[in-house]
């Protein structure tokens, strides 16, 4: 079924506007206010690039987050002794194609793409490529962000090297 | 030889020994370890719970050899160069997969997936001089397994692995025994990356306890934001919680061998693993003492350790089970390929809570690696000043009698040696 013959309750326009914000948060390193657009429950996911579609309890991600895990994500990166990431990376993401996929209740489903360059001194480099998918809750007229998913185009990390920053 | 000097100043009496850091940057020294260590050694190729059915297959490049590694119809591992013998493409470009045949795209030779030559498309063209039983796929010179670990070597004159592998097999013994029928396998999932660094840089990171603090303070915060208890060392000559070892087993292997402080999976808990896992660990626990017994199982479990299988594969066995291996991409580059491993007959829970343990630390979105990777990138940018400031400094721990400390350089410098030693002709 095409995603266009399903109702949603929410315009693509205020989901892309709250993709936009979440990618801007990210790029400047708000990353305090980058959790508060997190659900308690959420989950964040990066599976193997040569398993997109596997469950992180039976096949080993390269970040298979939980709220928890995600909160001290953010202390390490933020902490000058997270040396993969001191200076901060500077990071430029455009987000496009972005579709609404599913609605249950209050819950949305969004897939987007998106390119990500990561820029650091005497580094290549980093070309971040692929999509990602957003399960959105309704809050109000915004949204919490319940799950993001992302899947690396690339047939391997390769030249990318690590993700220690948050994709 | 290209050369009979020494890449390595070693004197024991005075306590010193300097690395030549040419050894880390030369395109020379990169083109003679292809010859003296790559070419010589065996090299780790795939564990055979990669190949589980017959027709499963891996594509890998193995020290820069392109090899398709297999289980052929009879059930037997094999590895073949992934080179047809026609011209020379790759005939396989899949990273992996099952199926009888490997079809070559260019002529259209079809070889087995034992690598015989099955069908040459217009065969009638060929002379009586052809004789098409004489072109299967080729191989490396010696393939065997050490317990479903696989190694080749392209050394006809090798040493048989088992004897190569020597007390190094003890270690991978106390990995096996965390499953209760002796079988590991390899889990769903690569990680494969690349580090601007010298890929002996980062033979010696998976074993240098020494940089923990320094590099890692953001995961040993990590660990006690998650509740468990990192006390700095009492005594002066210890960097982490616990007391550990470095130990030569000969042959250029080497392992770390320490208390565990930070959890494990088999089977020692933490607060990370959540109350709810309390019991299943004291049953994974109770396992292996029934079928150990209480030493045995109080040596799998409370303690963790670091093995180097000389020159190139690293089984980290602490927060989870990992097999790393890497190859030189040029003499300031190298490719990573990781992968966890565990117990077959591991629940679903238990497995869940192997692989998350795992990315606790190690990997690229891990709370450590990336900045392991970080510090070989910096010192291989700090190695360009390498013709005007020669030497790294590799002394600590020097004037230690008896027992190794993991935190010292005992461990790196049985590296170096071994390596110093192929690279060079010098002793043996």
């Amino acid at each position: 079924m095409s995603a266009s013959s399903k109702t949603f309750s929410v315009a693509r326009a205020d989901v892309e506007d709250f993709l936009f914000h979440e990618a801007f948060l990210l790029d400047n390193w708000k990353l305090k206010e980058w959790e508060e657009l997190l659900t308690d429950d959420a989950g964040y996911y990066i599976p193997p690039n040569d398993n997109l579609e596997a469950s992180h309890r039976g096949t080993l991600f390269t970040i298979a987050d939980n709220r928890e895990r995600i909160r001290q994500r953010v202390i390490r990166v933020l902490d000058p002794n997270c040396h993969a990431e001191h200076p901060h990376s500077h990071l430029s993401r455009i987000i496009g194609n972005v579709r609404l996929m599913d609605q249950h209740g209050d819950e949305v489903t969004v897939w987007s793409n998106f390119v990500c360059h990561r820029y650091r001194r005497n580094e290549r480099i980093g070309e971040y490529v692929g999509s990602i998918r957003h399960i959105l809750k309704i809050d109000g007229k915004s949204f919490k962000i319940k799950e993001r998913r992302v899947h690396l185009k690339s047939h391997e990390l390769g030249s990318l090297g690590s993700v220690s920053f948050i994709l | 030889m290209s050369n009979s000097r020494s890449f390595v100043v070693d004197d024991p009496q005075k306590g010193v020994f300097l690395l030549d850091r040419e050894a880390l940057v030369s395109d020379q020294v990169l083109r003679d370890e292809m010859r003296n260590i790559f070419a010589k050694c065996w090299i780790y190729v795939g564990h055979g719970s990669e190949v589980k059915k017959p027709g499963d297959y891996q594509t890998r490049r193995v020290a820069g050899r392109p090899v398709i590694f297999v289980r052929d119809q009879a059930g037997q591992v094999k590895c073949h160069f992934n080179t047809c013998r026609h011209r020379g493409a790759i005939v396989c470009n899949d990273r992996a997969g099952n199926t009888r045949r490997f079809n070559c795209i260019y002529h259209g030779w079809i070889y087995g997936n034992d690598g015989a030559l099955q069908r040459v498309p217009g065969e009638e063209a060929y002379t009586e001089a052809f004789d098409k039983s004489a072109y299967g796929l080729k191989g490396p010179a010696r393939f065997e397994n050490y317990r479903d670990f696989w190694f080749m070597n392209l050394d006809p004159n090798a040493q048989p692995l088992a004897d190569y592998l020597g007390k190094a097999k003890d270690y991978i013994d106390l990995i096996i025994e965390q499953s209760p029928s002796g079988q590991m396998e390899v889990l769903p999932g690569t990680q494969e990356y690349d580090v601007s660094a010298n890929w002996k840089l980062m033979v010696e990171n998976s074993v240098d306890d020494y940089h923990l603090p320094s590099t890692h303070s953001t995961w040993l915060n990590f660990m006690s934001n998650s509740g468990v208890k990192v006390e700095p060392p009492k005594a002066k000559d210890q960097v982490l919680p616990t007391r550990g070892w470095a130990i030569e087993l000969g042959n250029g292997h080497f392992t770390t061998d320490n208390v565990n402080f930070r959890g494990r999976p088999v089977a020692k808990w933490i607060p990370i693993y959540g109350e709810e896992a309390k019991a299943e660990i004291d049953e994974i626990r109770a396992e292996l003492v029934s079928r150990l017994g209480e030493e045995r199982a109080t040596r799998v479990a409370d303690t963790n350790r670091n093995l180097v299988i000389f020159p190139n594969l690293v089984i980290n066995d602490g927060s989870s089970v990992t097999i790393r291996t890497f190859y030189p991409d040029g003499p300031n580059k190298m490719h990573v390929l990781a992968w966890a491993l565990g117990p077959v007959e591991e629940t679903e829970s238990a497995r869940a809570r192997r692989l998350d343990a795992f990315l606790t630390f190690y990997g690229p979105g891990g709370f450590a690696t990336p900045d392991d990777v970080e510090a070989l990138e910096m010192v291989q940018q700090g190695l360009a000043n390498w013709e005007d400031d020669r030497w790294s400094e590799m002394s600590r721990g020097m004037g230690r009698e008896g027992e190794q400390l993991n935190s010292d350089e005992h461990h790196l410098r049985i590296f170096w040696r071994k390596w110093n030693t192929l690279m060079t002709g010098t002793g043996k």
